[in-house]
């Protein structure tokens, strides 16, 4: 079970990207248990500076923006 | 771009289609750009209007202006949108952190123009630069200047009002967010940091580096940009242009000019604090702006409205109240406020 945050205030690519891990976690076979985090001093406190971020098993993986779905599956088959 | 020996046969290959795809594109969006004039006239001609009338010299700015500044607003976006895979806020922080005051705040307002930014993320980027060891009033200026001076505004400016239109407001925009942040910082109120921010602060800073690109993902960054952006801003844009259209064709030239000219004194103040509430991108400003300068209202008063619709906004404030106290927000308004009403009142001045 691999332990997968989505970090962002509730804007709208946070959800693509909470939405974009569950397909690829549903893809792929990987057992996820999928978190989304919305508390600004959490956010800050992995050291990313923009949202939406993805945090796969404690790491950032990407920040910033939307990534591709097919890296999405490649961190999540990696992490 | 020299292809390397290194790089896998997929890679070279999208390098040959990226390559051959811009320049295609660029020799194609030059071919549109400069045949503007014809294109409407054309399109008039083929509808049966002509420019003598009220409508079809409203039908003609429409055609002439809807694809002029879509064309621009394209290629800019896209070339933005490359270049901001240089400025990753992860950079853009290293380049600041240890910058002292002044030359700091010219340096942050200028990455604010070139660091892509968003308003959801200003709390964790306040703070990312913040505990890197940025000056409260150089992260000020960059957090003035990100959302103020931004390519879609450059753009509809200066395809709607032309260079030294969009260069005034570039130049001002960057003056308003040094010289706010200089201010803001002499004024040493950090201690009107939310608590938690404060702790953040004093903890040692787990960055985080985004691998390198190469220049495929780059082009494709430009790209996914330009569909972000000019999805979003069109139907402003569009509307924008049509009403600018109706005014050209029909409203007498001075009908704004008595409540909104130069000679109003308190035009600027009520511009400014009118705006301070409204919140909007800079493309849904656009049709509003059209509309005011189209009906001779004073360049420095609708310019000063538009700053402040753009870089002060509620909901902005909201988001930052979580890591600013009361106070440090107020003096933020009320300093940036103060400088977009200077700004109005010189234009107004010197024009």
């Amino acid at each position: 079970m691999k332990d997968v945050k989505v970090l962002g205030p509730g804007c709208a690519r946070c959800k693509t990207l909470a939405e974009m891990v569950k397909q690829a976690a549903e893809q792929t076979g990987v057992a996820i248990n999928l978190e989304k985090v919305e508390d600004m001093a959490a956010i800050v406190g992995y050291g990313i500076m923009s949202t939406p971020g993805l945090i796969i098993n404690g790491k950032v993986v990407h920040s910033g923006s939307l990534p591709d779905p097919k890296k999405v599956a490649t961190w999540l088959q990696e992490g | 771009m020299e292809l390397e020996n290194t790089v896998t046969p997929k890679i070279s290959n999208q390098k040959v289609r990226w390559g051959l795809g811009i320049s295609i594109s660029t020799v194609a969006w030059l071919l549109a750009y400069s045949n503007l004039q014809l294109f409407a006239d054309f399109m008039l001609a083929t509808v049966g209007l002509s420019r003598e009338t009220a409508l079809g010299e409203a039908v003609h700015f429409f055609l002439y202006d809807t694809p002029k500044v879509l064309l621009l607003l394209t290629g800019i976006v896209f070339i933005m949108g490359v270049v901001q895979t240089f400025f990753a806020p992860e950079r853009t922080r290293a380049l600041l952190s240890g910058k002292r005051m002044g030359i700091g705040n010219v340096l942050a307002a200028s990455l604010g123009i070139v660091t892509p930014f968003c308003s959801c993320s200003a709390v964790p980027l306040f703070i990312g630069f913040l505990s890197a060891g940025v000056p409260l009033g150089v992260t000020f200026s960059f957090l003035i200047s990100a959302p103020m001076v931004n390519e879609v505004a450059l753009v509809l400016l200066f395809g709607m009002f032309g260079w030294k239109v969009a260069a005034l407001y570039l130049g001002m925009g960057l003056l308003v967010a040094i010289v706010a942040g200089l201010v803001i910082g002499q004024l040493k109120m950090e201690r009107h940091l939310e608590d938690w921010v404060q702790a953040i602060q004093a903890r040692a800073d787990q960055g985080y580096e985004s691998g390198s690109m190469n220049w495929v993902e780059r082009a494709e960054a430009g790209l996914s940009h330009v569909k972000e952006i000019v999805a979003k801003v069109w139907p402003y844009i569009v509307a924008g242009i049509a009403l600018g259209a109706g005014i050209h064709g029909y409203v007498p030239e001075d009908f704004m000019a008595s409540f909104m000219g130069k000679d109003v004194w308190w035009a600027v103040p009520a511009a400014v604090v009118l705006g301070v509430p409204m919140y909007t991108n800079a493309a849904g400003i656009i049709p509003v702006v059209e509309a005011l300068i189209g009906k001779g209202a004073a360049l420095g008063t609708v310019l000063a409205f538009m700053m402040s619709v753009i870089a002060l906004s509620a909901p902005e404030m909201i988001i930052l109240r979580k890591a600013l106290k009361p106070r440090l927000i107020a003096t933020f308004a009320g300093v940036v406020a103060l400088g977009i009403l200077l700004v109005g009142y010189l234009f107004n001045a010197v024009l």
